[in-house]
C-alpha cells in the first residue's frame, strides 16, 4: 500500500461532495417528501370528513323522508276521516230528506183520505137524506126530521 | 489481454498499479534504462518508480474516477432536487426519493441526536462508495485496454481498491468524529471518556491505552474493510480474466465464473457501501453520546 497525496485529494473531494449534497440535494427533496406527506395526510383527513358528512346527510335525508311519510299518512288519514264524515253527513241528510218527504207524502195521503172521506160523508149524507126524503116524502115532513138527519150526518 | 504479458504475474501486477503522477529525482533510472538528467514530473512505470515518487504524488486514475462518479451522483440527485415537487414525482425523482427515504430511515434508526450534517453525509457516503464499487463489475480488461491503446500505461478503474481513497474517506469521517466528540463533550469530557473508563481512575494509563486503540481502530477498520473487500473482489476478477488466455474451454469456464462472481459481487458492493454508511452514522452517534 503506497500512501500519497491522493489521500488528501480524496478527503477534499469528499468534503466538497458532502457540502454540496447537504446544501443543494438533501433539503429540497426532503422538503418535497414532507410536503407530500402533509398533502396526503390532509387528503385523507378531508376524505374522512367527507365520509362523515355524507353519513350525516344520508341520516338527515332518512329523517326527512320518514317525517314526510308520517305527514302524508296523517294527511291521508285526515282526508279519509273527512270523506267518511262527508259521506255520513250526506247519508244523514238524505235519510232526513227522505223521512221528511215520506212524512209529507203521508200527510198528503191522510189529508186526501180525509178530504175524500169528508166528501164521501157529505155525499152519503146527501144520499141518505135524499133516500130518507124520498121515503118520508110520503110519510113525514122533512122539516120535522131535520134534527134527526143532522145527528145522523155527524155520526157518519 | 492476459496473453499480451510475459507472465501471469506481470499481468496481475500491471492491473494492480495505479496511474501515478509524481516527481522523480535527477539520476533516477527509469524502467526502460534511461537515467534522468533533471528532476522530472511524470507518470510512474512500475512499482519502483511509484516508490521513488514518495508521498507527494497522486493517483490520477483514482482521482478522476472517484470525482467523476461522485459528480455523476450529485448531477442526477441535483437534477431531481431542482425539480422536486410534492405532486406526482417523475421517474428520476421517484428513484431519488426512494434512496433518500432509505438513507433517512437508516439515519433515524442509528442516530439519536439532532444534526443536519449526518443524513446528507450518509447519503454521499453510500452513493459514492456504491458507485465506486460498481466499477468493479466492468470486465477488468475493457477500460484499461482501451486506455492502453490511447497511450495511458496504467489504469485502475475501481477507486475503492485504492487504499488512498478508502483511507481518505475514513479519515474524513474520523475527523468529524473527533470534532463532534470535543464539541459535544468538551475537551475534558472527551479525555475523561478515554481515560477514566472502563477501569477505575487510578488505572488511567490502561484505560487510555484501551480506549485509544478502540478510537484509532475505527477509521482503520472502516477503510480497511472496504479496501480489503474490493481489492479481493478485483483480484478474483483478474484471476478469472487470466483464464481467457488459456484456450476456449478454459475461457468458457472463465466466462461462467466471471458471470457468477459478478452476480455475487453485486451483493458485496451494495453491502460494503451500506456497512460503510452505517458505521459512519454509528461512529458519529457515539461521538454525540455523553456515555457509552
Amino acid at each position: 500500500m503506497n500512501f500519497n497525496a491522493t489521500l488528501i485529494g480524496q478527503s477534499i473531494t469528499f468534503v466538497i461532495f458532502v457540502w454540496f449534497c447537504m446544501k443543494f440535494v438533501w433539503p429540497p427533496i426532503v422538503n418535497a417528501l414532507d410536503a407530500r406527506r402533509k398533502q396526503i395526510a390532509d387528503g385523507l383527513a378531508m376524505a374522512d370528513r367527507g365520509r362523515n358528512e355524507l353519513e350525516l346527510a344520508s341520516r338527515k335525508a332518512g329523517d326527512h323522508l320518514r317525517d314526510a311519510k308520517a305527514q302524508a299518512a296523517e294527511v291521508i288519514g285526515q282526508a279519509e276521516k273527512r270523506a267518511a264524515q262527508i259521506i255520513e253527513d250526506a247519508k244523514q241528510a238524505a235519510r232526513e230528506e227522505g223521512d221528511r218527504q215520506l212524512a209529507a207524502a203521508q200527510g198528503n195521503i191522510v189529508q186526501e183520505a180525509n178530504r175524500a172521506r169528508e166528501a164521501l160523508r157529505e155525499q152519503v149524507a146527501a144520499l141518505a137524506v135524499a133516500g130518507a126524503e124520498k121515503i118520508l116524502r110520503r110519510e113525514v115532513d122533512a122539516q120535522t126530521h131535520a134534527d134527526l138527519l143532522g145527528q145522523l150526518k155527524a155520526e157518519l | 489481454m492476459a496473453s499480451d504479458y510475459a507472465s501471469s504475474g506481470e499481468y496481475i501486477k500491471h492491473h494492480l498499479q495505479n496511474l501515478t503522477y509524481g516527481k522523480l529525482p535527477a539520476g533516477f533510472e527509469r524502467h526502460d534504462g534511461d537515467v534522468l538528467a533533471t528532476t522530472t514530473w511524470t507518470f510512474a512505470h512500475g512499482a519502483n518508480e511509484v516508490q521513488a515518487m514518495g508521498f507527494w504524488s497522486i493517483n490520477v486514475d483514482s482521482m478522476l474516477f472517484s470525482i467523476g462518479l461522485g459528480a455523476l451522483f450529485l448531477y442526477f440527485f441535483y437534477a431531481a432536487a431542482k425539480k422536486a415537487t410534492a405532486g406526482v414525482p417523475s421517474g428520476l425523482q421517484n428513484f431519488v426519493e426512494w434512496v433518500i427515504e432509505f438513507i433517512d430511515n437508516s439515519v433515524r434508526g442509528s442516530f439519536s441526536h439532532r444534526n443536519a450534517l449526518v443524513a446528507p453525509l450518509a447519503l454521499t457516503v453510500f452513493m459514492w462508495v456504491f458507485l465506486m464499487n460498481l466499477m468493479d463489475l466492468l470486465p477488468v480488461d475493457w477500460v484499461p485496454y482501451a486506455a492502453g491503446m490511447a497511450g495511458v500505461p496504467y489504469l485502475k478503474i475501481v477507486p475503492s481498491t485504492d487504499p488512498n481513497v478508502t483511507f481518505g474517506l475514513a479519515l474524513s469521517v474520523f475527523a468529524l468524529v473527533l470534532y463532534y466528540s470535543v464539541k459535544m463533550k468538551g475537551a475534558g469530557g472527551f479525555f475523561s471518556e478515554l481515560a477514566f473508563q472502563p477501569f477505575p481512575k487510578f488505572l488511567f494509563p490502561v484505560n487510555l491505552l484501551l480506549e485509544g486503540v478502540g478510537l484509532i481502530a475505527k477509521p482503520i477498520s472502516l477503510s480497511l474493510r472496504l479496501f480489503g473487500n474490493m481489492y479481493a473482489g478485483e483480484m478474483i476478477f483478474i484471476l478469472i480474466a487470466l483464464m481467457f488466455g488459456g484456450g476456449w474451454v478454459l475461457g468458457l469456464f472463465g466466462g461462467v465464473l466471471q458471470w457468477a462472481w459478478a452476480v455475487f459481487h453485486i451483493l458485496i458492493i451494495t453491502l460494503q457501501a451500506f456497512i460503510f454508511m452505517t458505521l459512519t452514522i454509528v461512529y458519529l452517534d457515539m461521538a454525540h453520546a455523553e456515555h457509552h
